[in-house]
């Protein structure tokens, strides 16, 4: 009797506990719904947004056109683009290369003592407020930049990338080497995962027949981590092609189309943040902002995408 | 046979001056502002809300900008939380690696990816659709969405990273999946957790972008979820943008305080999860 009792408890616990089971289960494919979900609400909410703007002239001369004077209706994204263009590839340009040789450093140099003491650098790096980077670029940045200027317009001059027409030191450059900082840290912790995910066969096969470190890291490591590093370098940029504050401090906002690492520009993140205020008083400017905001997306998207879909081709690979 | 050690030697070089670069960029960094913010610093900065005629250089500080920081970002995180760690850990328990937990992962990287300007542009519409004004409560929101895809994927690769076999113990021993998961996985996860947490939590404090357009800006201290708030990062800006010596004293002094709060925030995380990784199985 008793026992009959407490095993018919038993079964209701068991299937108490597989219903409780089921239920979480159903609602973690709800849940994991919501990121894609999210995603899309935003894409069609800002494209939504977007449209009398894109009533109002064709896609061509809104992203082809250079003029831009909203009082008068007149919108034309080019500068903007091209501004966050330039901005994003010279911050690129400048931090590609010392952070992919710091990531070689840690993984094939440094001891591993060392190596655990430089995680809490990157760390703090990429845990300082992006507002905090544009204070440092203007307090310090951008009068170097400016004393630069004077320099290179006397020794570069003849070179248009070089040329300085603007003396104020807020430009391009004084926006990537801010940015360049900024996204030292994303590619050089991917850099040094990929690395690392190399076998540490091909190292011993290579050290063996006599190679010297370095013939090793760029023969048999390099060859195999490429498309990774790559991968690194475009999440870089696409970081960098959003970040706001940092840059909007210090790239001078001037809508113009740049000829010169020297010149102004005004990257599409500034033009949003610094318009929102009175967007809402001129007919189509919050329509313009809004389309500003959609290309930006589409922009970081497309980098984003492609640095993710190869990554993981490429740790996968290595993994096997 | 001299060609490659001139080689080895002129890389190792290179790395070497790589490496102090961006090592020397973050000593820059603090000290500038350090030696920037640190005249300007003092007592009435952290203790007061600004007086009449404080962006012109009169009395007062930046208390509004300090506890409405807190509040916006421990809120926006808490609320990510809730949503997040079901996430993370359900993505683990249930779909590990199928199709499913991929596009949600990859959804996950993208989101993470989007910058904070167009989650504040979106958050912005959402609300002037709802007939929201700038406040508190829209703050909050816009951070939690831009939090959550940074906290479900940082506890999700803590998750990836853990031994399974404890798991696979207690589902030998017949516990169900949401019992491994809220009794075993939670517990060995707690560490990544609290790492993920105060991670979102730093990003939320210092985001400025999403914040302008959604919290607003006052000078007064937060009281209803329904009002604007201050926040640091755009306190630094405002102030930083005024034609006032004085005032821009002020937004160095206050960039300050923010950096030390996100130092501070990181070294917690550090010296918890280090507290906490004892009691997890390795």
């Amino acid at each position: 009797m008793r026992v009959e009792t407490s095993l018919s408890s038993a079964r209701a616990s068991l299937q108490r506990r597989r219903v409780l089971d089921n239920l979480a289960k159903s609602l973690s494919r709800l849940l994991t719904l919501l990121p894609l979900t999210l995603f899309l609400v935003m894409l069609v909410v800002l494209a939504f947004r977007a449209l009398p703007i894109l009533r109002s002239a064709t896609l061509g001369e809104l992203l082809g056109r250079r003029v831009w004077l909203p009082s008068q209706g007149r919108f034309g994204f080019l500068p903007f683009i091209l501004s966050t263009l330039w901005v994003t590839a010279a911050g690129v340009v400048l931090a590609a290369p010392p952070c992919v040789l710091t990531a070689i450093y840690l993984v094939e140099y440094a001891r591993p003592g060392f190596r655990n003491a430089i995680k809490p650098l990157l760390d703090i790096l990429a845990a300082i407020p992006s507002v905090v980077y544009g204070v440092w670029g203007v307090v310090a940045i951008v009068p170097i930049v400016q004393m630069l200027g004077r320099q290179s317009n006397q020794w570069w001059g003849f070179i248009p990338l070089f040329r300085s027409s603007n003396p104020t030191g807020y430009s391009i450059l004084a926006g990537a080497i801010v940015l360049a900082v900024m996204i030292a840290p994303f590619i050089v912790s991917v850099a040094y995962e990929v690395l690392e995910s190399v076998p540490g066969g091909s190292r011993e096969a290579s050290l063996a027949v006599g190679a010297t470190q370095w013939q090793t890291v760029r023969h048999a490591v390099l060859p195999q981590a490429r498309a990774g590093i790559f991968a690194g370098v475009v999440l870089g940029a696409s970081r960098a092609l959003g970040e706001t504050m940092a840059v909007l401090m210090v790239v001078g906002n001037v809508p113009q189309i740049p000829r010169s690492l020297f010149d102004a520009a005004y990257p599409l993140p500034a033009l949003i943040a610094n318009n929102y205020g009175e967007m809402l008083s001129i007919p189509l400017y919050d329509a313009a902002l809004m389309m500003a905001a959609l290309i930006l997306l589409l922009m970081v998207l497309a980098f984003n995408v492609l640095s993710t879909l190869i990554l993981r081709h490429a740790i996968r690979r290595n993994e096997l | 046979m001299k060609k490659r050690h001139l080689e080895e030697r002129i890389f190792q070089v290179l790395m070497m001056i790589s490496f102090l670069l961006l090592a020397g960029s973050l000593g820059f960094i603090l000290l500038t502002i350090l030696i920037k913010g640190l005249p300007a610093l003092n007592w009435a900065m952290i203790s007061q809300t600004p007086k009449g005629g404080y962006y012109l250089g009169k009395e007062g500080g930046i208390l509004n900008a300090i506890l409405g920081s807190l509040t916006l970002a421990t809120t926006g995180t808490l609320l990510a939380l809730i949503i997040s760690l079901p996430m993370a850990l359900f993505l683990e328990t249930y779909l590990r690696r199928s199709p499913w937990a991929e596009v949600a992962r990859l959804c996950l990287d993208v989101l993470w990816g989007i910058p904070s300007i167009v989650y504040g542009a979106f958050g912005f519409t959402i609300m002037l659709a709802l007939g929201l004004r700038a406040s508190l409560l829209g703050g909050v929101l816009t951070l939690a969405l831009l939090e959550i895809p940074l906290m479900t994927r940082a506890m999700d690769e803590v998750v990836r990273m853990m031994p399974h076999e404890v798991e696979q113990a207690a589902l030998a021993l017949g516990s169900t999946r949401l019992e491994t998961a809220l009794k075993v996985t939670a517990r060995q996860m707690l560490p990544g957790i609290i790492t993920a947490v105060l991670l979102a939590f730093g990003r939320g404090i210092g985001d400025a972008a999403s914040v302008l357009f959604t919290a607003g800006y006052t000078d007064r201290l937060p009281t209803s979820f329904l009002r604007p708030v201050a926040s640091l990062p755009l306190a630094v800006f405002f102030q930083l943008g005024m034609p006032f010596p004085e005032v821009q004293q002020r937004a160095y002094a206050s960039a300050l305080i923010l950096t030390v709060i996100v130092l501070a925030v990181s070294l917690i995380s550090r010296w918890l999860s280090h507290r906490f990784s004892r009691h997890t199985v390795r």
